[in-house]
C-alpha cells in the first residue's frame, strides 16, 4: 500500500513537471545581427519578454554569413531545442531541409512560407503598414514629392514600396514617389553609403520625406535625411529615437510578437503549424508614435491614419499586395 | 527638375563618391611605383574605417578617429611589407590575405565590443567630419550657372574632401620633384641600380608602403565618419579594387589618377541617378551597366585600345640583394 502510494506520488510529481512543459526555446537571427536597431532587435525583444514573463532561458545565435543559418538551425534541433525560431527569409531553404529531418521539433520561420507539418510560417501584411506610413508621408510632405529606398531588389521589398505608394497617393493623388533600390545582392542590406547617396539624389529632386526599407542600409537613409533637414521613415523596429524630430514615424513590424507567441504556444502546448499572416487587424504591422515624433504628427494626420487603419480592418480599403501578382497598380 | 539642377546634383554626388577612390588610388600609386603591388588596399581601407569609427565613438573627436584610422592602416601596410619585402613573399597573396583578415577581424571585434552585428554605434554629429560651408556660398547661390556650382559642388564638402584634392599636387611634387620620389620610382623600375648607388632598397620600399598606409587611413576614415556615421560590415564594398582599376587606368600618374577617380565616381553617381529612369528611345537602362563601366574601361585599356598601360618594371618582384 505504502509502496503504491509512493509510486502514485512520484507519478503525480512527474506529470506535474510535464504539465509545466519544460521547453528549451532557441532563436536564430538574420545576418543583420541581434542589435541592428531594426528587424532582428525586434525578435530579440520578443524573446526577452518571454524570458522575463515565463522565467525560461532561451539560446540564440547570430549568423554572420548566409551559410551559417542552416548549421545553426540544425545544431539547435539536434541538441533538443524546441521550438526553434528562425527570423529572416534567408533561412527558407535551410528550414525546409532541417525541419524535414526533425519531424518532432517545432519550427517557426518569419517572413517566409515553409509548407511542412511541423513549421509555422509567420508573414506580415507589410503593404498595409507601408500604406499607413505612406499616408503620413503624403500628408507631411510640403513639396508633394516623397522617396522610397529599398534594400535588396526582391518581391518582399517591392511589397513595402507598393503599399507605400498607395498610401501616398491616398493622401495626395498628385504626389510623386521616387523609388530606388540599394542593390541586387545581400550586400545591399549593409551599404549605408550608397543608400545615403540615393537618398541625397531623391532630396535633390525635391523629396522631403524618405522611407527606408533596407535593413542596416536604412541607417544611411535616415542619417542623410536628418543631415539635410528632411524627414525619414524607419522600418521594422521603432526607429524614431535615432534622430529625434527628424524621423516622421516608423513602420513597426511586430517580429517580437511572432517570437513571443512561438515560445508561449509551445510552452502552453498550443503550437499550431501553418501560415499566420499578421496585418493591421492583428496589430502585426503599425506606425509608431512616441515622444520623439509626436510634434511631427498633426491631429489631422492622426485622424486620417486611424481612419485608414479602421478601413483596412473593415475591408473598405484594400491595399494591393505586390507579391500576389508581382505588379503594382500605380 | 531642371536639366542644370540634375547636372549639379550629379556633380556633387561625383565628388562625394570619388574621394575614397582618390585617397586609395594615391596610396596604391606610392606603393606600386616602388615596386610593391598592393591588392590589400581594400583591406586597409576597411580596417581604417573600423578603427576610425571606434576611436571617434570612444573619444568623440573625428581627428582622433582619423589618427586611429591612419595608425591601423599603417600597421596593415607594415605586415604587407614584412611579408613581401623582408620575407620576399608573393605580394598578391599577402595583399589578398590582408583583405580577408580585415573583413573578418572588423566584424568579429565589432561584434565582441558593441554587439550590433559587427557595426559600431551611430556617431553623434560632432564626432564626424561635417560639411564646411565656404564663405559666400549662400550669397552666390542665386548667380546663374556658377552660383549653384560653387554652393553645391565646391562648397559644402567636409575637410577630408579638400585634403584629397590637395594631396594630388603634393603626391606629384613628392614623386617627381624630390630626391625621395626619384629613388622611390627607381626602386620600382630598377632596384639593382638603386642598390648599387648605396641606397637600401628594403628601407625605400618600406617607406613607400608606409605612405600607402597613411593615405588609406584617410580613405577609410572618410567612409566611416565623414560619408556615414558608423562602421558597417564590409562597407568598403570593393572600392579598393575600383581604386586599383583607376590607378591602372591613369597609367600610374598622380594627376590622371585624380581624373580617373572623378570619372569612376561620376559613373557611380550616374548609376545612382539613372536607377528606375528611362532614357528616350532606349528605355530603362540597367544600372549594372554603369557600375560595370569602370572595370570594362580598365579591361579595354589593358587590352591596348587606349594607349598602353605600362606597370613599373620591377613591380611584384621581391628584391634579392645577392645569391
Amino acid at each position: 500500500m505504502k509502496r503504491t502510494l509512493l509510486t502514485l506520488m512520484a507519478m503525480a510529481a512527474m506529470s506535474a513537471t510535464a504539465l509545466a512543459a519544460e521547453i528549451k526555446p532557441a532563436l536564430v537571427y538574420g545576418t543583420g545581427g541581434k542589435f541592428d536597431k531594426s528587424f532582428n532587435e525586434a525578435a530579440h525583444a520578443g524573446a526577452e519578454q518571454f524570458k522575463a514573463e515565463a522565467g525560461v532561458e532561451y539560446r540564440d545565435f547570430e549568423p554572420t554569413s548566409d551559410t551559417q543559418g542552416e548549421q545553426a538551425i540544425r545544431n539547435f534541433a539536434s541538441r533538443g531545442y524546441n521550438p526553434v525560431v528562425a527570423v529572416s527569409f534567408a533561412w527558407t531553404s535551410a528550414m525546409e531541409k532541417v525541419a524535414a529531418e526533425f519531424p518532432d521539433t517545432k519550427f517557426v520561420i518569419v517572413d517566409a512560407v515553409v509548407d511542412l507539418p511541423n513549421v509555422r510560417s509567420v508573414v506580415y501584411n507589410e503593404e498595409q503598414g507601408s500604406y499607413l506610413v505612406g499616408l503620413l508621408a503624403g500628408m507631411a510632405s510640403e513639396t508633394g514629392k516623397v522617396g522610397f529606398v529599398g534594400g535588396m531588389d526582391i518581391p518582399l521589398i517591392r511589397k513595402f514600396g507598393c503599399g507605400y505608394v498607395q498610401g501616398v497617393k491616398a493622401a495626395n493623388p498628385d504626389a510623386q514617389v521616387f523609388q530606388n533600390m540599394v542593390g541586387t545582392t545581400g550586400a545591399a542590406w549593409n551599404d549605408p553609403v550608397r543608400a545615403g547617396e540615393l537618398t541625397k539624389n531623391q532630396i535633390d529632386q525635391g523629396a522631403d520625406v524618405v522611407y527606408a526599407a533596407a535593413g542596416a542600409s536604412g541607417l544611411g537613409v535616415l542619417q542623410t535625411a536628418a543631415d539635410n533637414g528632411k524627414l525619414g521613415i524607419g522600418v521594422d523596429s521603432n526607429q524614431n529615437h535615432l534622430h529625434p524630430g527628424k524621423v516622421l514615424t516608423s513602420m513597426v513590424k511586430r517580429v517580437d510578437l511572432a517570437v513571443y507567441n512561438a515560445f508561449k504556444d509551445t510552452q502552453g502546448d498550443a503550437f499550431t503549424a501553418g501560415v499566420q499572416a499578421l496585418g493591421v487587424e492583428q496589430d502585426g504591422v503599425t506606425y509608431a508614435v512616441d515622444d520623439n515624433n509626436k510634434d511631427l504628427i498633426t491631429p489631422e494626420m492622426t485622424a486620417a491614419v486611424e481612419k485608414a487603419k479602421a478601413d483596412i480592418v473593415a475591408g473598405t480599403v484594400k491595399v494591393h499586395d505586390y507579391m500576389s501578382d508581382n505588379s503594382c497598380p500605380n | 527638375m531642371e536639366f542644370f539642377d540634375i547636372v549639379v546634383s550629379i556633380l556633387g554626388s561625383t565628388v562625394r563618391l570619388s574621394i575614397p577612390l582618390l585617397f586609395t588610388a594615391l596610396a596604391g600609386l606610392f606603393s606600386e611605383r616602388a615596386g610593391i603591388f598592393d591588392i590589400g588596399l581594400e583591406g586597409k581601407m576597411l580596417a581604417a574605417a573600423f578603427a576610425s569609427a571606434v576611436a571617434a565613438y570612444l573619444t568623440g573627436s573625428p581627428w582622433l578617429g582619423l589618427l586611429a584610422g591612419i595608425g591601423v592602416s599603417i600597421m596593415f601596410s607594415l605586415v604587407h611589407g614584412f611579408a613581401s619585402i623582408t620575407n620576399r613573399g608573393n605580394q598578391i597573396v599577402s595583399g589578398v590575405a590582408l583583405n580577408f583578415v580585415a573583413i573578418g577581424l572588423t566584424v568579429v571585434l565589432g561584434q565582441a565590443w558593441f554587439g550590433q552585428g559587427g557595426r559600431t554605434p551611430q556617431l553623434p554629429g560632432d564626432a564626424r567630419f561635417s560639411p564646411i560651408i565656404l564663405p559666400g556660398a549662400d550669397a552666390v547661390r542665386e548667380v546663374p550657372i556658377l552660383g549653384p556650382l560653387y554652393a553645391n559642388v565646391i562648397s559644402g564638402n567636409n575637410i577630408l574632401t579638400y585634403m584629397a584634392f590637395v594631396a594630388v599636387p603634393i603626391a606629384w611634387w613628392v614623386l617627381f620633384r624630390t630626391r625621395f620620389g626619384l629613388r622611390l620610382r627607381a626602386v620600382g623600375e630598377n632596384p639593382g641600380a638603386v642598390d648599387t648607388a648605396g641606397i637600401s632598397v628594403s628601407w625605400m620600399r618600406y617607406r613607400a608602403v608606409i605612405v600607402a598606409g597613411f593615405l588609406c587611413g584617410f580613405s577609410g576614415t572618410y567612409l566611416a565618419i565623414a560619408q556615414s556615421a558608423a562602421f558597417i560590415n564590409n562597407m568598403s564594398a570593393g572600392k579598393g579594387y575600383i581604386a586599383l582599376a583607376a590607378l591602372i587606368f591613369a597609367k600610374w600618374k598622380p594627376v590622371p589618377v585624380m581624373f580617373a577617380c572623378l570619372l569612376f565616381g561620376f559613373l557611380d553617381a550616374v548609376a545612382n541617378f539613372m536607377q528606375g529612369k528611362s532614357v528616350p528611345l532606349i528605355g530603362e537602362v540597367p544600372v549594372q551597366i554603369f557600375q560595370a563601366l569602370p572595370y570594362i574601361l580598365t579591361c579595354i585599356l589593358l587590352a591596348g585600345f587606349i594607349g598602353v598601360a605600362r606597370a613599373p618594371k620591377a613591380g611584384g618582384a621581391p628584391y634579392v640583394k645577392e645569391r
